[in-house]
This record gives C-alpha cells, sequence and structure tokens, in this order.
C-alpha cells in the first residue's frame, strides 16, 4: 500500500515508531537496492537546498532515480500552470513525488488529486514532518528511548513550525515541555490547550537560565528571525538573550543534547559546537536515514 | 403589533428561517442563493426578539431546502430555526445542526493558503461545534466564527 506523509499527525504512535526503527536500520546499512526501477520526482516550488539534497541522497542510496526542479521559476508553473496541472503531468513519470511548497496547505491537496504518494517536504509555515521525523530520530539515539524526557524548547515558538510539530508528535511519549521565549514569541494558545487537553505538563518562561537547562534531556533551541519584530532594538534584546553559551551547558545532565532544525545564526554560540552535547549536524545527517524510511513507507517498500 | 403582523403574514407552503441574528442574515441570504428564487421572499431585518435583541427572518414561498444545505447556515446563524410549511400549517420545526465539515463554503483566511491560489474547492473540519470554530482542511489554519468569509 502507498501512503502520503503531508503532515505528522498523519502519523500513529505506531507508524512513528515503525519509521524509527526503519531509520536506525538505514543508519547501519545506508545503500539498499530498495528503489531499483523506481523514479522519485522533488519539485521544490520553493529552493530548499538543505532538505532537497537531502532527500535526494536518500534517493539515491536506495538506487532510484531522481527528476525535478529545485525552484519554480524553471517550471512551467511560471507560466500559470496550475498545481494540480503539475501534479498531473508529474505523475505519469514519477512513482512519487517529494514537494516543497511557500504555499500553505500545497500538499495536502496535491496529496488529493495525485495517484501516486505525496511527501510533503515543508508547505509554507504550516507542516514539515520529515524535518519532524529527524528530530524524533536524533531524540531517540541520543537518548536511547521517546518516554518521560524533559525537553525544552528556546527561540520562536510561536512561529517555529518545527517546534509545533514536534509537541504534536510527542504526545503519545508522555513529555515534559519547558516553552522559553520572549513575549512576543511565545507558544501559541493553542498549542498549550492541545498539552492541556492530553495532559502534557508544560512550564513557560522568558527567563533562558541554567537552572532550567539542569533539568532538560532534549534543548530545542531555535532561530530568532528579524523580520519578526517591528522594534529592531528589540529584536537585539532578545536575540542575546537566548543565545546558547557552552558556560550554560556546565551543570547540565550528562546526557543532555542540544538540538536545532538549522540553520543556525547567532542562537547557538561557536563555542557549543566543542561540546559533546552538541548534536545539531548530526541531527543533520539523520535526517538522511529518517527520509529514507518515510520514502519506504510511501511505496509501500518493506525491504 | 402590525408590525408583528407583517413580519410573520401567513405562508401557503415554503420554508421559514427565523432567529437568524441580524448582522447574519445577508450572509445567509446570499448561502441559500435567494437572489434566484422566483417565488415571493420576505426578508425581515432588525425585527426586535426577546431572546436576540434584534433578528432576521426569512420567508420563502413554495422552496423547501435539502438539510444539508439548511445545516450551512448553522456556521453562521447557530440559533436559526426552521419551520417548513405545508398548507397553512408548520409540519416541521427544528433547529439548525453545526455539520463536521464544510465543503466549499467558508473562504479560507489565510491568503497563503492553496485554496485561496488555485481553482479548487475549499473543504473545513469543524473542530468546536459550541464556540463555531473551523480548521481549514488544507493548510490548516483555524477560523473562528465572527472571521468566517463565505466564498
Amino acid at each position: 500500500m502507498t501512503k502520503s506523509l503531508v503532515s505528522i499527525s498523519d502519523l500513529s504512535k505506531e507508524e512513528i515508531l515503525a519509521l524509527l526503527e526503519k531509520a536506525g536500520e538505514f543508519e547501519k546499512q545506508p545503500n539498499q537496492r530498495l528503489l531499483e526501477g523506481k523514479v522519485v520526482a522533488t519539485l521544490f516550488f520553493e529552493p530548499s537546498t538543505r532538505t532537497r539534497l537531502s532527500f535526494e541522497t536518500a534517493v539515491n542510496r536506495l538506487g532510484g532515480r531522481v527528476i525535478g526542479f529545485s525552484d519554480a521559476k524553471t517550471s512551467s508553473q511560471s507560466k500559470g500552470e496550475t498545481l494540480k496541472d503539475t501534479i498531473m503531468m508529474v505523475s505519469n513519470y514519477a512513482d512519487l513525488i517529494v514537494m516543497r511548497h511557500y504555499l500553505e496547505g500545497a500538499a495536502r491537496y496535491a496529496s488529493e488529486i495525485s495517484p501516486v504518494p505525496i511527501i510533503n517536504a515543508g508547505d509554507g509555515a504550516n507542516q514539515h514532518p520529515s524535518q519532524t521525523m529527524l528530530d524524533l530520530y536524533s531524540i531517540y539515539k541520543t537518548q536511547g528511548r521517546l518516554t518521560d524526557l524533559t525537553i525544552t524548547m528556546v527561540g520562536d515558538l510561536k512561529y517555529g513550525r518545527t517546534v509545533h510539530s514536534l509537541l504534536e508528535a510527542m504526545q503519545y511519549f508522555n513529555p515534559t515541555f519547558n516553552f522559553v521565549a520572549c513575549d512576543e514569541l511565545k507558544m501559541p494558545d493553542q498549542y498549550k490547550r492541545f498539552c492541556d487537553k492530553l495532559g502534557i505538563k508544560y512550564t513557560e518562561t522568558t527567563e533562558f537560565s541554567e537552572d532550567i537547562i539542569n533539568q532538560t534531556d532534549i534543548l530545542y533551541m531555535t532561530r530568532v528571525q528579524r523580520e519578526r519584530f517591528s522594534d529592531l532594538m528589540e529584536y537585539e534584546r532578545v536575540k542575546s538573550i537566548y543565545t546558547l553559551r557552552a558556560s550554560m551547558l556546565e551543570n547540565s545532565k550528562d546526557t543532555l543534547k542540544v538540538l536545532h532544525p538549522l540553520p543556525r545564526i547567532t542562537e547557538i554560540d561557536q563555542d557549543v559546537d566543542d561540546s559533546p552535547k552538541a548534536y545539531y549536524f548530526q541531527q543533520a545527517q539523520n535526517g538522511l536515514y529518517a527520509r529514507q524510511a518515510i520514502i519506504c513507507r510511501a511505496l509501500g517498500i518493506k525491504g | 403589533m402590525i408590525k408583528k403582523e407583517l413580519a410573520v403574514a401567513a405562508l401557503k407552503n415554503g420554508t421559514v428561517i427565523d432567529h437568524i441574528p441580524s448582522e447574519s442574515l445577508f450572509k445567509v441570504v446570499s448561502m441559500l442563493g435567494i437572489k434566484n428564487l422566483t417565488s415571493s421572499v420576505t426578508i425581515g431585518f432588525n425585527l426586535d426578539s426577546e431572546h436576540m435583541g434584534k433578528k432576521g427572518i426569512l420567508k420563502m414561498a413554495d422552496v423547501t431546502f435539502p438539510q444539508e444545505t439548511l445545516n450551512r447556515i448553522a456556521v453562521i446563524a447557530p440559533t436559526a430555526i426552521i419551520n417548513v410549511i405545508k398548507d397553512y400549517e408548520v409540519v416541521s420545526k427544528h433547529k439548525v445542526v453545526v455539520p463536521e465539515e464544510l465543503n466549499n463554503i467558508v473562504k479560507c483566511n489565510n491568503p497563503k493558503c492553496i485554496s485561496n491560489n488555485e481553482p479548487m474547492r475549499t473543504r473545513f473540519h469543524v473542530i468546536d461545534r459550541e464556540n463555531i470554530v473551523l480548521r481549514c482542511h488544507h493548510c490548516e489554519c483555524t477560523v473562528h466564527q465572527n472571521e468566517i468569509v463565505l466564498k
């Protein structure tokens, strides 16, 4: 059976665990010819080199072939073609479509009209489920479990889609969250209500203190974007408050890992990079294995 | 008294929709496609109501609507009461029921939603029936009752 993946909420707990297990197998052996004879289209209506290379590497390492475009300017969309027509045309050629689009809901709509499965590689500010899967895999791999962990999210909790999706995905695993953000960028009410409804414990603070870091298993940093602020002075202030420095990790748990969806700007100081607790570069590498697992699920390949 | 009689003048056959919030009346008119009807229609606007302060009422001769159509009204006028009239008698009287899903009724408020950029039907899930909160099936944004814009 083939299955699209548009939103992290499309996955049950069992499916998440199955994907993580599969990702673990790909980490042990990334080169497996499971996609022999398959063609995967990567349609990037919005450029995202990092995500595209990760998906294309995943296909290549599984022995499949890739077609597609990396910028909408080079597709017929620039001639005014509808998304529907592009999807219908490409589905004649490919067994699977991986798409990134600047409009929210584009992947959901594509999955409704496409005869081949769709993997959402990001739709505007909405969903990016393969990022969430690689976050989960990174947590699972570094902590040896997903259950009963304390996850501290720092930075832009208002617009950061990765923190929202991670929060939703962790609902099955009894997490405790600490939300650390300035008032302008705090966790939206709808996600706090989500936690309340499911009995998920959380604290909320504007102070990025060592006290909180020391209780934490996973420190999930996010980028504070300048365009979110009308007052640039405020931006500069917030940016420096929510910057992680190596000295702040001194009394943290040995098993603590620092995650970041990347690209990082200044929110993690360079001096953290040398700490064994820094995990953001390996985290990105885990994206390959997570995406291999997602591609196999989409095509119904057991392997 | 005269006013009241005028407002509820007898209808032989047809449908009366009462207790429409005044601010939603003309949205209901457009939702039901009343301007395309050929039979007589009375539109009452800002009528005094004991319970609602001001209300709207629609009396449409010789038409009935499928339940599904009527339930769509619930999204913007959850207080509306539907009366079906046959031979001057009210043969059925019931409140509208908020449906679980709205197909191509409501416009998404997110300008970056695919549904506002592609010739396609919209789809919304009613995630809170009491307060009427909708979620776009495509971009997943939420729309509250006072923000609802019809397609």
